[in-house]
């Protein structure tokens, strides 16, 4: 038997002819969803590539890398506001600007990593927290981000093309998260993502393998805020305006959410999450409509909650979602989907 | 010029002292074991080495270069691989990703390189290619192709045994130590590992200091050994020599 092999079939990105076929037919999906699509639909949908570019990036940090950040809120409100004001105050254009956010973020990330060479698990994440409140405080008094008001964000553009339509902005957004998500997709199987998912393993044998630890923690970090930074600046676009109020607490740990929901050290769970959690968002938003519980929930919240009552029944129902998510399927959206493959695969037996 | 002298080493742990004034010269190309009771300091001497601890006193020089003040991976990137007393694999990964990160000092692709490995010819698919293949090489060695794809942590101990070996292969090391290779194994395996740990020397050109228990394996392969009780250095020559010492008697093997 030649037992010769070429090793490109274990690494390339698409292993097998399903896998290909399933990613055209995906992409093929994308592309010609802005001509049947409504406005609010092209909307979410852009929220959803935005978020899963965070979950991509948070998910490099918290998935394959085991260190944990509280503080990915602060890269998001990082990557937006430079990204706007690069544009609006020192005329950059857009194509220029973007990057330029991202790597901006990714310095912050490179400095916020450093305390990570020192720090573990519960501390990390009172640092990692420190850091994300202390990037809303500066930006909302500060009067060149425009304070509390925010600033509104130019619409994007590529050289003659400008986006300044709903389905412009999702061919812009969606294009760069296929890239960030196939770059990452590539960085996991190389030489780097494999010593971040060392470090996560056992730093002891980490370092026996002569990973120089300190450079691949932070190198994570910087990877992290650079993902993160430049899902901020689209946002920006998405929303067509910055304020700091949004980048808070909660909005960090939405995005550890959604990397936990979708199954960590996984690029296409981070995406399933991302989605899964935008769109309960979205959809818990108006939960009083759902038919038959609706009104129930309705009533609970104003009979045992506060006046208002809705935003609390929102909280409370997608935190049981995600309870329930992790109970039983620990590997998240990730793990059902490994099973259902395993499942297809011997189908009909 | 030793191949790897430590001179005059101590460490302590609070009250405790390790490692008292332990001074051993490694000549290149041999197999030299380092014996003793429990608790008798062997892996801290490896911890020594690899830069896992700081000694107190004393000094290591490898090849003529000091190694205390080094940080582990420094050490690791010098060509001294080594293997845990207990196990210390990337448990989540296959046993072909372990055998890789022994690739990883020799491999050059960056966050830039890897993110963007598309095409077979791309540097970091040809990179990537080309120690796969020698990985591979390493694989069919130790005869461990049927873990090939599988997660270490799904292995048998001494399947896992086999990997941290390979893994610290990979590295192509110049210096391998090697922590207990054949504890927790039965008769035959102990016997594979006996001639593999001589074939290595032989074939990869590797000086080997081994920790050891099994005295039958120590005598029949090492070239030379270290006996240490207490932190303490009894003895260090040839085996027979160090089997016939009354203080090794006395305090290593009168005790079994
Ligand atoms: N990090 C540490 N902190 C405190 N004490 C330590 C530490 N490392 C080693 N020691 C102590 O140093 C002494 C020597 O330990 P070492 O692990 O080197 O023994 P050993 O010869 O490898 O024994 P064994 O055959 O059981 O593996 C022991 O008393 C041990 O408890
Ligand atoms: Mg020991």
């Amino acid at each position: 038997m030649d037992m010769k092999r070429d090793y490109f079939e274990d690494i390339q990105l698409f292993r097998t002819n399903t896998v290909l076929v399933a990613t055209v037919v995906f992409l093929a999906v994308l592309a010609i969803v802005p001509f049947f699509a409504g406005a609010y639909t092209l909307y979410v949908l852009n929220l959803i590539a935005i978020h899963s570019i965070v979950a991509i990036g948070l998910n490099i940090l918290v998935g394959y890398t085991g260190q944990i950040s509280l503080g990915h809120a602060g890269f998001f409100a990082i990557g937006a506001y430079s990204c706007v004001l690069l544009m609006v105050k020192a005329g950059v254009p857009f194509i220029f600007a973007l990057p330029a956010a991202g790597f901006i973020s990714a310095v912050f990330g490179f400095v916020l990593g450093l305390p990570s060479l020192r720090l573990e698990g519960p501390y990390l994440a009172i640092a990692t927290l420190g850091f994300g409140m202390a990037v809303t405080q500066v930006i909302s008094h500060s009067d060149f981000t425009g304070g509390h008001m925010g600033i509104k964000a130019p619409p994007m553009s590529v050289g003659p093309f400008v986006a300044d339509t709903g389905a412009a902005q999702y061919a812009v957004i969606v294009t760069i998260t296929v890239i960030l998500a196939i770059a990452a997709v590539n960085l996991v199987k190389s030489r780097v993502g494999r010593a971040f998912v060392a470090i996560r393993d056992s730093e002891v044998a980490a370092e026996a393998m002569g990973i120089n630890l300190p450079y691949y923690k932070t190198l994570a970090f910087a990877v992290s805020a650079f993902y993160t930074g430049i899902a901020g600046a689209l946002m920006a676009f998405a929303l067509e305006h910055v304020s700091a109020g949004s980048f808070n607490l909660i909005l960090s740990i939405t995005f550890l959410a959604m990397v936990i929901v979708g199954g960590l050290a996984s690029v296409m769970g981070s995406i399933l999450g991302a989605a899964l959690l935008t769109y309960l968002q979205l959809k818990l938003l108006v939960i009083q409509e759902a038919p038959g519980i609706g009104p129930f929930l309705l009533e609970v919240s104003k009979r045992f909650l506060t006046p208002e009552g809705i935003p609390n029944i929102q909280s409370i129902v997608i935190g049981a979602i995600m309870i329930a998510i992790v109970i039983f399927e620990p590997l998240g959206m990730h793990g059902i989907y490994l099973r259902t493959k395993r499942y297809w695969r011997t189908w009909p037996f | 010029m030793a191949f790897l002298s430590i001179q005059d080493l101590s460490i302590s742990f609070g009250g405790l002292t390790a490692l008292t004034h332990i001074s051993i010269d490694v000549r290149q190309g041999l197999i030299l074991s380092i014996i003793g009771p429990n608790g008798a300091g062997k892996t801290t001497v490896f911890n020594c080495i690899t830069g896992i601890y700081r000694p107190n006193q004393g000094s290591i020089t490898f090849q003529g270069k000091e190694l205390v003040g080094k940080k582990p991976y420094q050490v690791a990137s010098m060509g001294i691989a080594r293997t845990f007393q207990n196990i210390e694999l990337f448990s989540h990964m296959t046993t072909m990703d372990n055998l890789l990160l022994g690739r990883h000092i020799h491999m050059k692709t960056n966050v830039f390189t890897g993110a963007t490995f598309l095409t077979r010819r791309s540097p970091a698919a040809r990179e990537e290619r080309e120690h796969r293949e020698r990985v591979e090489r390493i694989i069919e060695f130790l005869e461990i192709e049927s873990a090939r794809d599988i997660p270490v942590l799904a292995l048998p101990y001494g399947t896992r045994k086999l990997v941290e070996l390979g893994r610290a292969l990979a590295m192509e090391p110049t210096l391998l130590l090697l922590d207990e290779p054949s504890a927790g194994m039965n008769q035959e395996e102990k016997r594979d590992m006996m001639f593999w740990i001589r074939d290595i020397r032989d074939d990869f050109k590797v000086t080997i200091i081994m920790v050891e228990h099994d005295m039958n394996l120590v005598m029949d392969i090492s070239d030379e050994i270290v006996a240490l009780n207490f932190g303490v250095k009894l003895a260090q020559g040839a085996p027979n020599a160090v089997q016939k010492n009354p203080e090794v008697l006395e305090a290593y093997l009168g005790q079994q």
